[in-house]
């Protein structure tokens, strides 16, 4: 069972309608006791990373979080999910984040030619940088689906995928049981859910 | 590099899609969550939802479509008609819409954009402006083209994105139904007020209208029709393959690459 951990951000219908499109049980949970028990987790979120930390933190998943990745439970972050697993982000200030992977979370506009357009959105290419579960399925010139005005930086070591965008932005990151996703799989089409279905058969 | 994006909009009145729809291979055509199904698997890179209906039946009726089309369809789905309060955003997220397309609801309540946009972020507001000239100037209309506000349509659309609105679909009422062409002067003019995604709707009527739009306009985010997809007039596989064939940036699944090769082209 996956869980996909409710902590007060964002509609997670989609996420749950996607594992269920693959024959995968999820539930959207914030019960400690049902986290635990999971065998994968998926951290979600939209919106502003300063919020979601602090909503994190204060529902007490941060720190259950960690201890589930700690014990080698595979786990996902999606989005601003995938930023929360950072150092540190510098969006609207200074905040701290999970530290499972290391990097920081900065605004696309430090590094994008500036005529483009932010938010990054739309179906980008994913140019692989190092082999990954997660791209079992995955077929040379794969697009996926981004929305995100912040990008991952300093994390080459864990960053398996990048997307172009004048500059190459982080797409995917990993680190050991600790993975992450810039891009929403669950609105990638096909090549979305079988990114899906390569983390539920780590 | 960001793909073109091509989108299918479905007017959905009481449950149905309206305005004819003509496919072999579809069981039930008037179906919008067959549809969507059958647009995704040809390659549509997002989907409108535009309710058109007038009673609460339908409303509610709608909203079970929405749920049901976002358990089955993988790609963001947009959803516009009746959006007129930030509970009308509620009501559509909470079935699986990704974006809120709003238009007479924003001219009657100006606050209502920056409202929405500071609830669930810019990404999720999209403009939806019907435009028309009249004496050589673009205006912005109402009620389903029928009213001109009187307001220009240029600083109007500026107003709402400066609001927070993340995209903009730009109606062109002058090409809409003619089949001749997006309306490459009016788009033009949004591109260079505008820094968020512009849409072009109206005016659609063979491939090489929307390679001319994208050749001529780079700027231009997406192409929108209907009718043209419905009737099958336009093939949205055949229209994406030609736009990869002239330079165009898109996203065509399976990957080139992959085609031909076994097993990790088709379904799952």
């Amino acid at each position: 069972m996956i869980a996909i951990i409710d902590y007060g951000v964002g509609n997670l219908f989609s996420l749950k309608s996607s594992f269920a499109a693959i024959g995968q049980e999820a539930v959207v949970t914030a019960d400690p006791g049902v986290i635990r028990s999971a065998d994968r987790l998926i951290l979600p979120g939209v919106g502003a990373f300063g919020d979601a930390a602090e909503k994190l933190s204060n529902s007490g998943m941060a720190e259950l979080v960690r201890r589930e990745a700690g014990a080698g439970k595979p786990i996902m972050g999606i989005c601003l999910g995938m930023q929360l697993l950072f150092d540190k982000s510098y969006e609207y200030g200074e905040h701290e984040g999970l530290g499972l992977i290391h990097g920081t979370i900065r605004p696309i506009a430090d590094v994008i030619d500036p005529s483009l357009k932010i938010p990054h959105i739309g179906w980008n290419a994913l140019i692989v940088k190092k082999p990954s579960k997660l791209f079992k399925y995955l077929s040379d010139g794969d697009c996926v689906y981004f929305v995100h005005s912040y990008y991952a930086a300093d994390c080459a070591e864990s960053t398996t995928a990048t997307a172009g965008y004048s500059a190459e932005l982080t797409a995917s990151v990993e680190n050991g049981n600790v993975y992450g996703c810039q891009f929403h799989p669950e609105k990638s089409g096909e090549v979305g859910l079988k990114i899906l279905k390569a983390f539920c058969e780590i | 590099m960001i793909t073109k994006r091509i989108i299918p909009c479905l007017d959905v009145k009481n449950g149905r899609v309206v305005k004819g729809v003509n496919f072999e291979g579809l069981n039930d055509v008037a179906s919008p969550v067959e549809l969507a199904k059958y647009y995704s698997s040809c390659g549509a890179d997002e989907l409108v939802f535009y309710d058109i209906t007038a009673s609460a039946e339908g409303r509610a009726l709608f909203t079970d479509i929405l749920t049901e089309t976002a358990k089955s369809v993988f790609i963001p789905l947009t959803v516009g008609g009746g959006i007129n309060t930030v509970a009308d955003f509620d009501r559509v997220l909470k079935c699986g819409a990704d974006k809120v397309s709003v238009n007479s609801g924003a001219i009657r309540n100006p606050g209502l954009v920056y409202e929405a946009a500071k609830l669930y972020g810019d990404q999720c507001v999209v403009i939806s402006a019907d435009v028309k000239r009249v004496d050589g100037v673009f205006r912005v209309y109402a009620k389903g083209g029928r009213e001109n506000t009187g307001m220009e349509a240029i600083g109007w659309i500026k107003r709402c994105v400066d609001n927070g609105a993340g995209e903009v679909v730009l109606n062109s009422i002058d090409t809409d139904g003619v089949k001749g062409g997006f309306d490459l002067e009016m788009l033009d003019a949004v591109c260079n007020a505008v820094n968020v995604p512009v849409i072009a709707s109206g005016g659609a009527g063979k491939i090489e209208d929307f390679i001319t739009l994208f050749q001529t306009l780079p700027k231009v985010d997406a192409g929108l029709a209907a009718s043209i997809f419905h009737f099958g007039e336009v093939k949205i596989a055949d229209l994406k393959r030609a736009m990869k064939d002239n330079g165009i940036p898109t996203r065509i699944y399976p990957a080139p690459s992959s085609e031909g090769a076994s097993g990790t082209g088709g379904t799952i």
